[in-house]
Protein backbone atom coordinates (compact mmCIF):
# COMPACT_ATOMS: atom_id res chain seq x y z
CA UNK A 1 0.00 0.00 0.00
CA UNK A 2 2.71 2.45 0.89
CA UNK A 3 6.32 2.77 -0.10
CA UNK A 4 8.19 1.67 3.03
CA UNK A 5 11.03 4.06 2.14
CA UNK A 6 8.78 7.09 1.64
CA UNK A 7 9.69 8.55 5.00
CA UNK A 8 13.41 7.96 4.45
CA UNK A 9 13.14 9.90 1.20
CA UNK A 10 11.35 12.85 2.83
CA UNK A 11 13.83 12.74 5.71
CA UNK A 12 16.69 13.03 3.19
CA UNK A 13 15.08 16.10 1.65
CA UNK A 14 14.67 17.70 5.09
CA UNK A 15 18.33 17.04 5.92
CA UNK A 16 19.46 18.55 2.59
CA UNK A 17 17.31 21.61 3.19
CA UNK A 18 18.66 21.88 6.71
CA UNK A 19 22.21 22.19 5.39
CA UNK A 20 21.34 24.53 2.48
CA UNK A 21 18.88 27.05 3.86
CA UNK A 22 19.69 30.06 6.04
CA UNK A 23 18.90 29.44 9.72
CA UNK A 24 16.76 32.58 10.19
CA UNK A 25 13.09 31.84 9.52
CA UNK A 26 12.43 35.32 8.08
CA UNK A 27 15.10 34.75 5.39
CA UNK A 28 13.89 31.24 4.52
CA UNK A 29 10.32 32.45 4.13
CA UNK A 30 11.40 35.42 2.01
CA UNK A 31 13.45 33.16 -0.27
CA UNK A 32 10.54 30.73 -0.52
CA UNK A 33 8.13 33.48 -1.57
CA UNK A 34 10.55 35.00 -4.13
CA UNK A 35 11.22 31.62 -5.68
CA UNK A 36 7.54 30.66 -5.93
CA UNK A 37 6.74 34.00 -7.59
CA UNK A 38 9.57 33.54 -10.11
CA UNK A 39 8.33 30.02 -10.86
CA UNK A 40 4.86 31.37 -11.60
CA UNK A 41 3.33 29.37 -8.74
CA UNK A 42 2.48 32.32 -6.49
CA UNK A 43 1.14 35.85 -6.70
CA UNK A 44 2.35 38.00 -3.79
CA UNK A 45 -0.89 39.95 -3.82
CA UNK A 46 -2.76 36.75 -2.97
CA UNK A 47 -0.34 36.28 -0.06
CA UNK A 48 -1.13 39.84 1.07
CA UNK A 49 -4.85 39.06 0.85
CA UNK A 50 -4.57 35.97 3.08
CA UNK A 51 -2.54 37.94 5.62
CA UNK A 52 -5.13 40.72 5.64
CA UNK A 53 -8.03 38.28 5.94
CA UNK A 54 -6.52 36.54 8.99
CA UNK A 55 -5.23 39.75 10.58
CA UNK A 56 -8.20 42.06 10.09
CA UNK A 57 -11.33 40.00 9.50
CA UNK A 58 -11.22 36.47 10.84
CA UNK A 59 -10.52 35.91 14.52
CA UNK A 60 -12.10 34.93 17.85
CA UNK A 61 -14.81 37.58 17.39
CA UNK A 62 -16.38 35.36 14.69
CA UNK A 63 -16.60 32.44 17.13
CA UNK A 64 -17.92 34.74 19.87
CA UNK A 65 -20.82 35.80 17.61
CA UNK A 66 -21.78 32.15 17.15
CA UNK A 67 -21.68 31.53 20.92
CA UNK A 68 -23.76 34.63 21.70
CA UNK A 69 -26.37 33.61 19.15
CA UNK A 70 -26.54 30.08 20.57
CA UNK A 71 -27.15 31.57 24.04
CA UNK A 72 -30.07 33.70 22.85
CA UNK A 73 -31.64 31.61 20.06
CA UNK A 74 -32.58 28.10 21.22
CA UNK A 75 -33.48 26.67 17.77
CA UNK A 76 -30.12 27.94 16.43
CA UNK A 77 -28.31 26.30 19.33
CA UNK A 78 -30.00 22.99 18.48
CA UNK A 79 -28.91 23.30 14.86
CA UNK A 80 -25.39 24.30 15.94
CA UNK A 81 -24.99 21.25 18.16
CA UNK A 82 -26.46 18.96 15.48
CA UNK A 83 -24.34 20.24 12.55
CA UNK A 84 -21.90 23.04 13.35
CA UNK A 85 -20.72 23.47 9.75
CA UNK A 86 -24.24 24.07 8.48
CA UNK A 87 -25.21 26.37 11.36
CA UNK A 88 -22.22 28.72 11.02
CA UNK A 89 -22.91 28.90 7.28
CA UNK A 90 -26.32 30.40 8.13
CA UNK A 91 -24.39 33.27 9.69
CA UNK A 92 -22.08 33.59 6.67
CA UNK A 93 -19.17 32.36 8.78
CA UNK A 94 -18.18 29.25 6.82
CA UNK A 95 -14.45 29.03 6.18
CA UNK A 96 -11.08 27.31 6.33
CA UNK A 97 -11.19 24.01 8.26
CA UNK A 98 -14.90 24.30 9.06
CA UNK A 99 -16.21 21.59 6.73
CA UNK A 100 -16.84 19.28 9.71
CA UNK A 101 -17.31 21.62 12.67
CA UNK A 102 -18.39 19.98 15.93
CA UNK A 103 -19.59 22.16 18.79
CA UNK A 104 -19.34 20.69 22.30
CA UNK A 105 -21.30 22.25 25.15
CA UNK A 106 -20.05 22.96 28.65
CA UNK A 107 -22.49 22.27 31.49
CA UNK A 108 -22.37 22.53 35.28
CA UNK A 109 -20.94 19.00 35.35
CA UNK A 110 -18.86 18.79 32.14
CA UNK A 111 -15.93 20.89 30.98
CA UNK A 112 -14.65 20.45 27.41
CA UNK A 113 -11.06 21.01 26.32
CA UNK A 114 -9.76 20.90 22.73
CA UNK A 115 -6.28 19.82 21.60
CA UNK A 116 -4.52 18.32 18.59
CA UNK A 117 -1.83 15.95 19.85
CA UNK A 118 -0.57 14.96 16.37
CA UNK A 119 -0.28 18.39 14.73
CA UNK A 120 -2.22 21.64 15.18
CA UNK A 121 -5.83 21.17 14.01
CA UNK A 122 -7.98 24.15 15.04
CA UNK A 123 -11.21 25.79 13.78
CA UNK A 124 -9.17 28.49 12.05
CA UNK A 125 -12.02 29.89 9.97
CA UNK A 126 -13.96 30.71 13.15
CA UNK A 127 -11.26 31.53 15.73
CA UNK A 128 -8.48 32.82 13.49
CA UNK A 129 -4.88 31.70 13.92
CA UNK A 130 -4.33 29.49 16.93
CA UNK A 131 -2.18 30.76 19.81
CA UNK A 132 1.42 29.53 19.89
CA UNK A 133 0.82 27.68 23.15
CA UNK A 134 -1.84 25.54 21.43
CA UNK A 135 0.86 24.28 19.05
CA UNK A 136 3.60 23.72 21.63
CA UNK A 137 4.79 20.25 22.57
CA UNK A 138 3.88 21.01 26.20
CA UNK A 139 0.19 21.67 25.52
CA UNK A 140 -0.13 18.82 23.02
CA UNK A 141 1.53 16.34 25.39
CA UNK A 142 -0.18 17.43 28.60
CA UNK A 143 -3.77 18.33 27.63
CA UNK A 144 -4.80 14.68 27.21
CA UNK A 145 -2.93 13.38 30.24
CA UNK A 146 -3.24 16.07 32.88
CA UNK A 147 -6.00 18.42 31.70
CA UNK A 148 -6.74 19.60 35.25
CA UNK A 149 -3.13 20.69 35.79
CA UNK A 150 -3.15 22.47 32.42
CA UNK A 151 -6.43 24.21 33.26
CA UNK A 152 -5.02 25.32 36.61
CA UNK A 153 -2.16 27.06 34.80
CA UNK A 154 -4.80 28.96 32.84
CA UNK A 155 -6.51 29.92 36.11
CA UNK A 156 -9.36 27.42 35.80
CA UNK A 157 -10.02 25.37 38.95
CA UNK A 158 -12.57 22.63 38.54
CA UNK A 159 -14.58 21.08 41.35
CA UNK A 160 -14.15 17.31 41.68
CA UNK A 161 -17.70 16.67 40.47
CA UNK A 162 -17.00 18.36 37.11
CA UNK A 163 -15.80 15.82 34.54
CA UNK A 164 -13.27 16.91 31.93
CA UNK A 165 -13.96 15.82 28.36
CA UNK A 166 -10.89 16.28 26.16
CA UNK A 167 -11.29 16.34 22.36
CA UNK A 168 -8.17 15.29 20.46
CA UNK A 169 -8.64 16.52 16.86
CA UNK A 170 -7.24 13.46 15.08
CA UNK A 171 -9.40 13.68 11.90
CA UNK A 172 -10.96 16.53 9.88
CA UNK A 173 -13.54 17.36 12.54
CA UNK A 174 -12.78 20.66 14.24
CA UNK A 175 -14.00 21.37 17.74
CA UNK A 176 -15.44 24.53 19.27
CA UNK A 177 -16.43 24.71 22.93
CA UNK A 178 -19.77 26.36 23.71
CA UNK A 179 -19.16 27.93 27.13
CA UNK A 180 -21.89 28.35 29.75
CA UNK A 181 -23.76 31.64 29.65
CA UNK A 182 -22.92 33.55 32.83
CA UNK A 183 -25.77 34.37 35.22
CA UNK A 184 -26.94 37.99 35.36
CA UNK A 185 -26.90 38.44 31.56
CA UNK A 186 -30.56 37.68 30.83
CA UNK A 187 -31.36 41.07 29.30
CA UNK A 188 -28.08 41.44 27.38
CA UNK A 189 -28.00 41.85 23.59
CA UNK A 190 -26.11 39.38 21.37
CA UNK A 191 -23.40 41.99 20.74
CA UNK A 192 -22.88 42.60 24.42
CA UNK A 193 -22.79 38.87 25.11
CA UNK A 194 -20.29 38.28 22.27
CA UNK A 195 -17.92 40.77 23.89
CA UNK A 196 -17.47 38.60 27.00
CA UNK A 197 -16.67 35.39 25.10
CA UNK A 198 -12.93 34.81 25.17
CA UNK A 199 -10.90 32.85 22.62
CA UNK A 200 -9.69 30.55 25.39
CA UNK A 201 -13.27 29.79 26.48
CA UNK A 202 -13.95 28.46 22.98
CA UNK A 203 -10.82 26.23 23.19
CA UNK A 204 -11.68 25.22 26.75
CA UNK A 205 -8.79 26.86 28.63
CA UNK A 206 -11.20 29.41 30.16
CA UNK A 207 -14.51 28.55 31.86
CA UNK A 208 -16.13 31.25 33.99
CA UNK A 209 -16.57 34.30 31.78
CA UNK A 210 -16.09 37.70 33.39
CA UNK A 211 -18.83 40.24 32.79
CA UNK A 212 -16.46 43.20 32.78
CA UNK A 213 -15.80 43.02 29.02
CA UNK A 214 -19.51 43.29 28.18
CA UNK B 1 5.03 6.45 11.91
CA UNK B 2 6.42 6.41 15.41
CA UNK B 3 7.60 10.00 15.18
CA UNK B 4 8.39 12.67 17.69
CA UNK B 5 5.22 14.48 16.53
CA UNK B 6 3.06 11.93 18.35
CA UNK B 7 3.09 13.88 21.60
CA UNK B 8 -0.09 12.93 23.48
CA UNK B 9 0.71 11.94 27.05
CA UNK B 10 4.49 12.39 26.80
CA UNK B 11 5.91 13.62 30.06
CA UNK B 12 8.66 16.03 31.02
CA UNK B 13 7.40 19.17 29.30
CA UNK B 14 7.21 22.29 31.41
CA UNK B 15 4.51 24.88 32.01
CA UNK B 16 2.51 26.52 29.23
CA UNK B 17 3.03 30.21 28.40
CA UNK B 18 -0.45 31.31 29.43
CA UNK B 19 0.50 35.00 29.16
CA UNK B 20 1.25 34.93 25.42
CA UNK B 21 -0.17 38.15 23.93
CA UNK B 22 -3.34 37.48 21.91
CA UNK B 23 -2.37 38.31 18.33
CA UNK B 24 -2.84 36.39 15.07
CA UNK B 25 0.89 36.53 14.30
CA UNK B 26 3.87 37.55 16.40
CA UNK B 27 6.28 38.14 13.47
CA UNK B 28 5.58 39.32 9.89
CA UNK B 29 7.29 36.24 8.41
CA UNK B 30 4.83 33.98 10.27
CA UNK B 31 1.94 35.62 8.43
CA UNK B 32 3.77 35.24 5.08
CA UNK B 33 4.44 31.53 5.72
CA UNK B 34 0.77 30.89 6.58
CA UNK B 35 -0.41 32.79 3.51
CA UNK B 36 2.08 31.15 1.12
CA UNK B 37 0.75 27.79 2.24
CA UNK B 38 -2.85 28.84 1.52
CA UNK B 39 -2.07 30.48 -1.81
CA UNK B 40 0.21 27.81 -3.26
CA UNK B 41 -2.38 25.08 -2.75
CA UNK B 42 -4.10 26.28 -5.95
CA UNK B 43 -1.26 25.03 -8.16
CA UNK B 44 0.22 22.11 -6.24
CA UNK B 45 -1.04 18.55 -5.97
CA UNK B 46 -0.22 17.56 -2.39
CA UNK B 47 -3.06 17.03 0.07
CA UNK B 48 -3.44 17.80 3.78
CA UNK B 49 -2.23 14.32 4.80
CA UNK B 50 0.85 14.55 2.60
CA UNK B 51 1.56 17.95 4.19
CA UNK B 52 1.22 16.47 7.69
CA UNK B 53 3.38 13.44 6.85
CA UNK B 54 6.07 15.69 5.40
CA UNK B 55 6.04 17.85 8.54
CA UNK B 56 6.25 14.72 10.73
CA UNK B 57 9.47 13.82 8.93
CA UNK B 58 11.27 17.01 9.94
CA UNK B 59 14.39 16.12 11.96
CA UNK B 60 13.18 15.39 15.51
CA UNK B 61 15.28 18.11 17.12
CA UNK B 62 14.04 20.67 14.59
CA UNK B 63 10.45 19.49 15.08
CA UNK B 64 10.63 20.13 18.80
CA UNK B 65 12.56 23.40 18.70
CA UNK B 66 11.89 25.34 15.50
CA UNK B 67 9.04 27.92 15.48
CA UNK B 68 5.73 26.60 14.20
CA UNK B 69 5.43 28.60 10.97
CA UNK B 70 9.11 27.99 10.25
CA UNK B 71 8.16 24.32 10.15
CA UNK B 72 5.40 25.14 7.67
CA UNK B 73 7.97 26.88 5.43
CA UNK B 74 10.29 23.89 5.80
CA UNK B 75 7.42 21.52 4.93
CA UNK B 76 6.42 23.50 1.82
CA UNK B 77 10.09 23.55 0.75
CA UNK B 78 10.37 19.76 1.18
CA UNK B 79 7.13 19.22 -0.76
CA UNK B 80 8.41 21.42 -3.60
CA UNK B 81 11.64 19.41 -3.78
CA UNK B 82 9.74 16.10 -3.52
CA UNK B 83 7.40 17.20 -6.34
CA UNK B 84 10.38 18.32 -8.45
CA UNK B 85 9.04 21.86 -8.61
CA UNK B 86 12.19 23.32 -7.00
CA UNK B 87 15.67 22.31 -5.86
CA UNK B 88 17.39 22.89 -2.53
CA UNK B 89 19.79 25.28 -4.28
CA UNK B 90 16.91 27.34 -5.66
CA UNK B 91 15.22 27.46 -2.26
CA UNK B 92 18.47 28.64 -0.67
CA UNK B 93 19.01 31.32 -3.31
CA UNK B 94 15.38 32.46 -3.58
CA UNK B 95 15.80 32.48 -7.36
CA UNK B 96 14.72 30.07 -10.07
CA UNK B 97 17.50 28.29 -11.98
CA UNK B 98 14.98 26.34 -14.04
CA UNK B 99 11.59 27.57 -15.13
CA UNK B 100 8.60 25.26 -15.06
CA UNK B 101 6.78 24.54 -18.28
CA UNK B 102 3.51 25.04 -16.47
CA UNK B 103 0.54 27.00 -17.72
CA UNK B 104 -1.28 26.83 -14.37
CA UNK B 105 -2.29 30.22 -13.05
CA UNK B 106 -1.40 31.09 -9.46
CA UNK B 107 -4.18 31.99 -7.05
CA UNK B 108 -5.22 35.65 -7.34
CA UNK B 109 -6.00 38.07 -4.51
CA UNK B 110 -9.57 38.54 -5.71
CA UNK B 111 -10.25 34.81 -5.22
CA UNK B 112 -8.90 34.52 -1.68
CA UNK B 113 -12.15 35.17 0.21
CA UNK B 114 -14.04 32.64 -1.92
CA UNK B 115 -11.31 30.01 -1.47
CA UNK B 116 -11.47 30.59 2.30
CA UNK B 117 -15.24 30.19 2.32
CA UNK B 118 -15.15 26.94 0.33
CA UNK B 119 -14.86 24.83 3.47
CA UNK B 120 -13.59 21.50 2.20
CA UNK B 121 -15.40 18.33 3.21
CA UNK B 122 -13.62 14.99 3.50
CA UNK B 123 -16.56 12.57 3.67
CA UNK B 124 -18.27 10.62 0.89
CA UNK B 125 -21.86 9.32 0.88
CA UNK B 126 -20.78 6.48 -1.42
CA UNK B 127 -18.06 5.21 0.95
CA UNK B 128 -18.32 1.88 2.80
CA UNK B 129 -20.98 1.52 5.52
CA UNK B 130 -20.07 1.72 9.23
CA UNK B 131 -19.56 -1.58 11.06
CA UNK B 132 -19.85 -0.08 14.53
CA UNK B 133 -22.70 1.85 16.15
CA UNK B 134 -22.82 4.29 19.08
CA UNK B 135 -22.40 2.41 22.34
CA UNK B 136 -20.24 -0.35 20.82
CA UNK B 137 -17.14 -1.27 22.78
CA UNK B 138 -13.93 -1.22 20.76
CA UNK B 139 -10.20 -1.55 21.28
CA UNK B 140 -7.59 0.50 19.39
CA UNK B 141 -4.96 -1.53 17.55
CA UNK B 142 -1.80 -2.21 19.49
CA UNK B 143 0.36 -2.00 16.40
CA UNK B 144 0.32 0.77 13.81
CA UNK B 145 1.09 0.52 10.13
CA UNK B 146 4.30 2.20 8.92
CA UNK B 147 3.92 5.53 7.12
CA UNK B 148 1.42 8.22 8.03
CA UNK B 149 -1.35 7.44 10.50
CA UNK B 150 -3.76 9.37 12.70
CA UNK B 151 -3.89 6.73 15.42
CA UNK B 152 -1.94 8.24 18.32
CA UNK B 153 0.30 5.92 20.32
CA UNK B 154 -1.32 6.80 23.65
CA UNK B 155 -4.57 4.97 22.85
CA UNK B 156 -2.98 1.92 21.19
CA UNK B 157 -4.21 -1.28 22.85
CA UNK B 158 -6.76 0.58 24.98
CA UNK B 159 -10.52 0.03 25.23
CA UNK B 160 -13.02 2.74 24.37
CA UNK B 161 -16.61 3.27 23.34
CA UNK B 162 -18.06 4.56 20.07
CA UNK B 163 -19.91 7.82 20.76
CA UNK B 164 -20.54 9.02 17.19
CA UNK B 165 -20.45 7.71 13.61
CA UNK B 166 -19.42 10.20 10.93
CA UNK B 167 -19.83 8.14 7.76
CA UNK B 168 -16.90 7.42 5.44
CA UNK B 169 -14.03 9.94 5.44
CA UNK B 170 -10.84 10.07 3.38
CA UNK B 171 -8.41 7.61 4.97
CA UNK B 172 -5.22 9.52 5.84
CA UNK B 173 -2.93 6.49 6.02
CA UNK B 174 -3.36 6.04 2.28
CA UNK B 175 -4.10 9.62 1.28
CA UNK B 176 -0.68 10.73 2.57
CA UNK B 177 0.88 8.30 0.11
CA UNK B 178 -1.17 9.32 -2.90
CA UNK B 179 -4.09 6.88 -2.74
CA UNK B 180 -7.54 8.33 -2.06
CA UNK B 181 -9.90 5.87 -0.39
CA UNK B 182 -12.68 6.16 2.20
CA UNK B 183 -13.23 4.44 5.52
CA UNK B 184 -15.87 4.88 8.23
CA UNK B 185 -14.86 7.40 10.89
CA UNK B 186 -15.97 7.38 14.53
CA UNK B 187 -15.59 9.44 17.65
CA UNK B 188 -14.32 7.07 20.34
CA UNK B 189 -14.36 7.97 24.04
CA UNK B 190 -11.64 6.54 26.28
CA UNK B 191 -11.93 6.85 30.04
CA UNK B 192 -8.93 8.75 31.41
CA UNK B 193 -8.44 5.97 33.97
CA UNK B 194 -8.08 3.48 31.09
CA UNK B 195 -5.24 5.52 29.60
CA UNK B 196 -3.35 6.94 32.57
CA UNK B 197 -2.62 5.26 35.90
CA UNK B 198 -2.75 8.57 37.77
CA UNK B 199 -6.33 9.21 36.57
CA UNK B 200 -7.79 6.31 38.59
CA UNK B 201 -11.12 7.29 40.12
CA UNK B 202 -11.69 10.24 37.77
CA UNK B 203 -14.73 10.46 35.46
CA UNK B 204 -12.68 12.41 32.89
CA UNK B 205 -12.47 11.11 29.33
CA UNK B 206 -10.53 11.69 26.12
CA UNK B 207 -12.36 11.61 22.76
CA UNK B 208 -10.58 10.85 19.49
CA UNK B 209 -11.78 10.60 15.90
CA UNK B 210 -10.59 7.22 14.64
CA UNK B 211 -11.00 5.30 11.38
CA UNK B 212 -12.54 1.84 11.35
CA UNK B 213 -9.36 -0.10 10.56
CA UNK B 214 -7.74 1.39 13.70
CA UNK B 215 -10.33 -0.46 15.81
CA UNK B 216 -11.48 -3.97 16.68
CA UNK B 217 -14.68 -5.01 18.44
CA UNK B 218 -14.03 -5.52 22.15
Amino acid sequence: MTDPHDHDHIGDIHRQLHSHLPPEPALRVKALESLLVEKGLLDSEAVDAWVELYTEKIGPKCGARVVARAWTDAPFKQRLLADGALAVKEMGLEGWALGHLKVVENTALVHNLVVCTLCSCYPVGLLGMSPNWYKTAAYRARAVREPRAVLKEFGVSLADDVAVSVWDSTAELRYLVLPERPPGTDDWSQDRLAAIVTRNAMIGTDRTLALTRG
Amino acid sequence: MDGVHDLGGRQGFGPIDVNEPEAPFHEPWEARAMAINRAVSAVTSWNIDRFRFTRENIEPLDYLTRPYFDQWAQTIAALLVGSQLATCEELAAGHAAHHLGTTAQPQRAKDVEAVNKAAKRYDSPSGPPSRFAPGDKVRANLLRAPGHTRLPAYVCGHAGKIVACHGAHVFPDRNAHGVQSYEPLYTVAFQAAELWPEAAGRRDCVNLDLWESYLAAN
